[in-house]
């Protein structure tokens, strides 16, 4: 971030993070197999780095938890994100990441769709159908630039 | 030439001593060689003269020589400059004149500037002046050499200090030391020089910021070097700006002040970094208080308003939007104007203040007004870091009543994040002295009743500030709330309400007029739970021990607390646990026998008898002694028991008498070693005797424990005893038919411990013992558990605070003089017992300090390995438990064992135990921060490997394996 570059929303609305999840004795039970849950989902995605601001995307409530479907036994998961803004420029690498990060965390019996949330977005169905192509996600994963931001965006930050 | 030769000589000659002048100069020119043989004389003054002649001809033709000409001078030159004194003015002329040469070879400059600083008195340079500033700046100008540069800003640093007319070469100075401005450099691998980046930053720094004179060119430079992208460079900016206005007057600031603030406000508004952030804070702060420091002349406009009107006018409206992003960095850098002086915080306060009070009564939602009471609380802090010590009248007082008003109309909202936040608000407002009222006070107790939580912990801030009031306001409300069930419907809120009570007792008693009143309720609490009057759970009746504890621990005045303790509590603690040992009938077991219970009694009275002082400690150990082997209670509150008591006794299965020997323990292991316990020899005997006959486990632990500690602390010279328990414990175990082998390895194992931390000979005799039990079928398993006891601390005996003789690093000598025996045992034993080695070897690495695994480790490397490999889970456990904290920082012999590890490792993915699994994740995700070119190779395999565990039926599982998978 340039000193002298204007950011497209230089002061978002900030969203309070949800703690821990916390954790249940049937989940220190040996013998309790723990589904995967809509929880799970949105713990790996609300942690991820937006690209403009050191904030998470649950702190600017791009991702919420009542966006994330999952269905274990059907191996299907659907997350729906909303930009900060209708021209948000960002929404491409941001949908990507979220991609990239459950593509790495999940099992690869799941299919994985992220789009936006419907009526949020001036370009929606263009980033759409982007991040459905399998073919188009996985060349933008060969820029290595492209990746470096990306892998920038999933890498942990210290709290 | 022979002949101009001699004839030089003679003119040389003459000139020396004094005769001719011009005529010697004119030919010596070019053949200034020969003029240094002419220098050798034995007499000051005429080599003063030889120099003089040198200085004078190489003034007039420094075009002309030679670079290899030059280097020779120079050497020559500073030579002379540790010559005797008369010499020195006419060195310096010369050296003034080598400057000026066109051929001055690299590096020498700055060699001969080092030997001016040593061997030069400063008035001597200063006559040269400002041609030296110049001849120095053209010197290093172009410099690139680390080790130059950093000498050169030293030099340039001494010039700054010493006062040496810079004149009109200032720019000039500036310039050729800015230019470096910020600082980057790395230094080259196997650097044999040790130049930091810091090093050279720090140096730099110590330049540019020396004088006030630097200013005008100094603080453009840093507002341009603030739009730098690298973060580096920003900070180096930041400091250098917070580092040099402590020098300014604000004439020097005046006209950049605009501009400063505008790069301050960007790199906080739209900060990447933390570390530019507060250091963007910390300038804000320097530059504001440099401002307030400064003395208003009349004719001048007061910078310090006019420079805090810029700051609030750019960041006051953001404090009205609660919800969005900006409201932090302005509530931050109005903060840090105010933590700079009073003044500023007066100004500022007196700006904010009211429209913060506004904002929070006029919005409704908790998030917004969570939001603005923390935007207040930290303006409270940062008042009171500005506050001087002197002034009578607060910056706050003016809003006294109306942030008294908010605090409390937070606490009594439902929204427990508010709640939090006002309590913390308001521990920061009390600290602020004679702030708040009494009534204030009142009032706050009153809302503190309420109890929850986070409350507690204000509380106990408050009561160390006002304790009068909480002994008379809080203490009897929470008595009261503890004793009278209002509903009984109610009874799992009131267990909680209990359990908070209980804490906030001991929060609040810190001073001891508190703890006189607060410690009777918890004694009340304890003889209520054992008559049953009241009832209390077990888990409460432990509460209120550790409640005592860390009465115990905390309080401030040690004297009048310990007479507290020792006349009343300690007396009372053993006189209602024997009163529940003695209460003969099973039906009604009041909560005292339980081991819960005294096991918390313990620390109790260990805790407070480690801090008594000498005499009560000895009153207190005669009285336990006597209580225990004579039965004399005498010394007990509700004198009523029986007359022949025997706890040391085993009387058939009854074991609440014995049990009652931890406390025993908790009196007499805990004293300081000065203290002498009566009738030891005859205690002793009767501690062994119970240890090795007793049947019921906590007697006989804790009577091992007593008997431990009471060996720790005899005199080197009166251990003849333990010759004798020893050989009764052998036999005991050495016969294998016998009934209580295990009892005789307690004893030895604590005994053992005692040892060894005091370096005791005997030591080595237990541990061959213990060696040998490895390979014993029934105690091998314990004998390789017992490694972990012998190696870790224990809180109730044993310790430093207990005042035991713990010699320093006990564990690695322990573990240097056995390592090898392990591995030798290790190798001899059979496969069944092997595991027990294994077990051995990993709970005493575990407990070794991290440096010393470090340099131990690739010695046991391969049993470690071996180790892994091992069926039993406990061992895979302990043993990857230690191998975590090596991993992130790996000695090269783990590296060069790498592709076994890993093999282990992911074979141990498939473990049925979900800890053995998430330990080994924890380990492959430490694995990735190994050097790249290390664990490329095994990438693809380790990816395709943890792709299962992703699927794994356990979230925690799940969860270990998502972050190993994302970082690999």
């Amino acid at each position: 971030m340039s000193g002298g570059a204007r950011l497209e929303n230089a002061n978002p609305v900030i969203f309070q993070r949800s703690g821990e999840r916390l954790l249940t004795a049937s989940e220190e039970d040996e013998d309790v197999h723990d589904p995967i849950d809509d929880r799970e989902i949105f713990d790996l995605i609300r942690s991820i780095n937006d690209p403009e601001h050191p904030l998470s995307l649950e702190e600017l409530n791009v991702v919420e938890q009542i966006r994330v479907k999952v269905d274990d036994a059907g191996n299907t998961v659907g997350v729906e994100f909303t930009p900060t803004i209708p021209h948000c420029s960002m929404a491409t690498l941001i949908g990507l990441s979220i991609k990239v990060k459950l593509l790495r965390s999940l099992p690869d019996r799941f299919k994985i769709d992220v789009h936006i949330t419907p009526g949020t977005h001036a370009s929606e169905e263009a980033v759409n159908k982007q991040l459905a192509d399998k073919e188009r996600v996985a060349a933008a994963l060969e820029n290595s630039s492209l990746l470096e931001v990306v892998n920038q965006c999933l890498s942990t930050r210290t709290i | 030439m022979a002949a101009d030769s001699t004839l030089l000589l003679s003119l040389v000659e003459e000139f020396v001593s004094g005769l001719q002048d011009s005529k010697a100069k004119d030919a010596a020119k070019g053949k200034l060689v020969l003029v240094i043989l002419s220098l050798t004389s034995s007499q000051a003054p005429t080599r003063a003269r030889g120099v003089q002649l040198l200085s004078e001809v190489l003034k007039e033709c420094y075009g002309e020589l030679t670079e290899r000409e030059v280097e020779v001078l120079i050497a020559f030159y500073e030579n002379r400059l540790k010559d005797h004194y008369v010499i020195t003015p006419p060195v310096l002329q010369g050296l003034r004149a080598l400057t000026r040469c066109t051929t001055l070879p690299p590096g020498s400059a700055v060699s001969m500037l080092r030997s001016l600083f040593q061997d030069v008195h400063v008035q001597q340079i200063l006559c040269l002046g400002a041609d030296f500033v110049f001849g120095f700046v053209q010197s290093m100008d172009g410099e690139r050499d680390p080790r130059n540069l950093l000498l050169a800003f030293q030099i340039a640093k001494n010039i700054i200090h010493r006062g040496y007319d810079l004149g009109k070469f200032t720019e000039e100075l500036f310039e050729v030391t800015s230019c470096y401005f910020p600082i980057d450099f790395t230094p080259p691998p196997n650097d044999p020089h040790g130049i930091t980046k810091e090093e050279l930053i720090q140096e730099l720094r110590g330049v540019l910021t020396g004088t006030p004179k630097f200013a005008e060119f100094l603080l453009p430079l840093i507002i341009e070097k603030l739009d730098s992208d690298v973060p580096s460079a920003k900070l180096d900016s930041l400091q250098t700006l917070t580092a040099c206005v402590s020098q300014y007057e604000h004439k020097d600031l005046a006209e950049f002040l605009e501009g400063l603030w505008a790069s301050l406000r960007r790199e906080v508004f739209q900060t990447s970094s933390e570390n530019v952030e507060s250091a963007g804070l910390a300038a804000l702060t320097a530059l504001t208080s440099c401002l307030s420091r400064s003395v208003l002349s009349s004719d001048s406009e007061d910078s310090l308003s006019s420079f805090l009107d810029l700051i609030l006018k750019d960041c006051k409206h953001h404090l009205c939007e609660p919800d969005l992003k900006l409201v932090w960095p302005s509530a931050k850098l109005l903060q840090a104007t105010c933590c700079a002086s009073n003044r500023a915080s007066h100004i500022v306060t007196a700006a904010v203040m009211p429209s913060l009070i506004d904002q929070y009564n006029s919005r409704t939602q908790c998030s917004q007004r969570r939001t603005l009471l923390e935007v207040v609380q930290q303006f409270i802090q940062s008042v009171k870091s500005s506050q001087s010590s002197d002034s009578d009248e607060s910056v706050l007082s003016a809003f006294r009543e109306a942030l008294c008003s908010i605090m409390f109309s937070a606490l009594s909202e439902s929204d427990s994040s508010l709640q939090i936040t006002a309590t913390s608000a308001l521990t920061s407002l009390a600290q602020l002295t004679g702030l708040l009222l009494d009534s204030d006070i009142e009032l706050a107790i009153d809302h503190l009743t309420r109890l929850s939580a986070h409350m507690v912990e204000c509380a106990g801030a408050l009561a160390e500030l006002h304790p009068a009031a909480f002994i008379a306001k809080l203490i009897p409300r929470l008595k009261h709330e503890m004793f009278y069930l209002t509903e009984p419907s109610k009874q799992h809120s009131h267990h909680t309400m209990r359990q908070r009570c209980l804490s906030a007792l001991a929060a609040v008693s810190k001073q001891s007029s508190v703890v006189q009143d607060s410690t009777p309720v918890l004694l009340e609490v304890l003889s209520s739970a054992h008559k049953g009057s009241v009832s209390f759970s077990v888990d409460e009746v432990v509460l209120a021990c550790h409640s005592l504890q860390r009465i115990a621990e905390q309080v401030e005045d040690e004297e009048e607390t310990g007479r507290c303790f020792h006349d009343v509590i300690i007396p009372r603690l053993l006189s209602l646990a024997l009163q529940a040992a003695l209460q003969g009938s099973p039906g009604v077991r009041s909560p005292l026998v339980e081991e819960a219970v005294l096991s918390a009694m313990v620390p109790v009275i260990s805790t407070s008898c480690s801090r008594l002082q000498p005499t009560m400690a000895a009153q207190t150990a005669s009285r336990a002694v006597s209580l225990f082997l004579d039965g004399d209670v005498s010394f007990l509150p509700d004198n009523s028991f029986p007359s022949h008591i025997q706890l040391l006794k085993q009387q058939g299965d009854s074991w609440s008498q014995s049990q009652m020997v931890c406390l025993l323990m908790g009196c007499v292991c805990s004293l300081p070693r000065s203290v002498e316990v009566p009738q030891i020899d005859q205690l002793l005997s009767a501690l062994e005797e119970m240890s090795c006959t007793c049947s019921h486990q906590l007697s006989y632990t804790s009577a091992a424990k007593c008997f431990a500690g009471l060996v720790n602390k005899r005199p080197p010279g009166q251990l003849v005893l333990i010759q004798r328990t020893m050989k009764r414990v052998c036999s005991e175990l050495d016969s294998t038919s016998s009934s209580v082998r295990i009892q005789a390895f307690t004893l030895m194992i604590w005994v053992a411990k005692a040892l060894l931390l005091r370096y005791h000979p005997l030591f080595k005799t237990l541990t061959d013992k213990l060696f040998s039990l490895l390979d014993d079928t029934d105690l091998g398993l314990m004998a390789a558990d017992s490694f972990s006891l012998l190696m870790s601390d224990f809180t109730d005996v044993l310790n430093r605070s207990c005042h035991a003789d713990v010699r320093i690093m006990y564990r690695q000598r322990f573990f240097s003089e056995n390592s090898a025996k392990l591995v030798q045992g290790f190798n001899a034993a059979t496969q069944e017992k092997k595991s027990n080695y294994l077990k051995a070897l990993s709970n005493i690495v575990n407990k070794l300090p991290k440096q010393v695994q470090v340099t131990e480790l690739p010695a046991l490397l391969s049993l470690l390995l071996e180790a892994l490999t091992c069926p039993d889970q406990g061992v895979q456990l302990s043993t990857l438990s230690c191998l975590e904290p090596v991993l992130i920082n790996p000695p090269p012999a783990l590296i060069q064992q790498l592709e076994a590890l890993v093999n282990r490792l992911l074979a141990l993915l498939c473990s049925p135990a979900m800890n053995v699994r998430i330990v080994s994740l924890r380990c492959i995700h430490a694995l990735s921060s190994f050097p790249v070119h290390e664990v490329l190779p095994f990438r693809a395999r380790v990816l395709r490997a943890l792709a299962k565990p992703l699927d794994d039926k356990k979230r925690l599982v799940r969860s270990e394996a998502v972050q190993a998978r994302g970082e690999w």
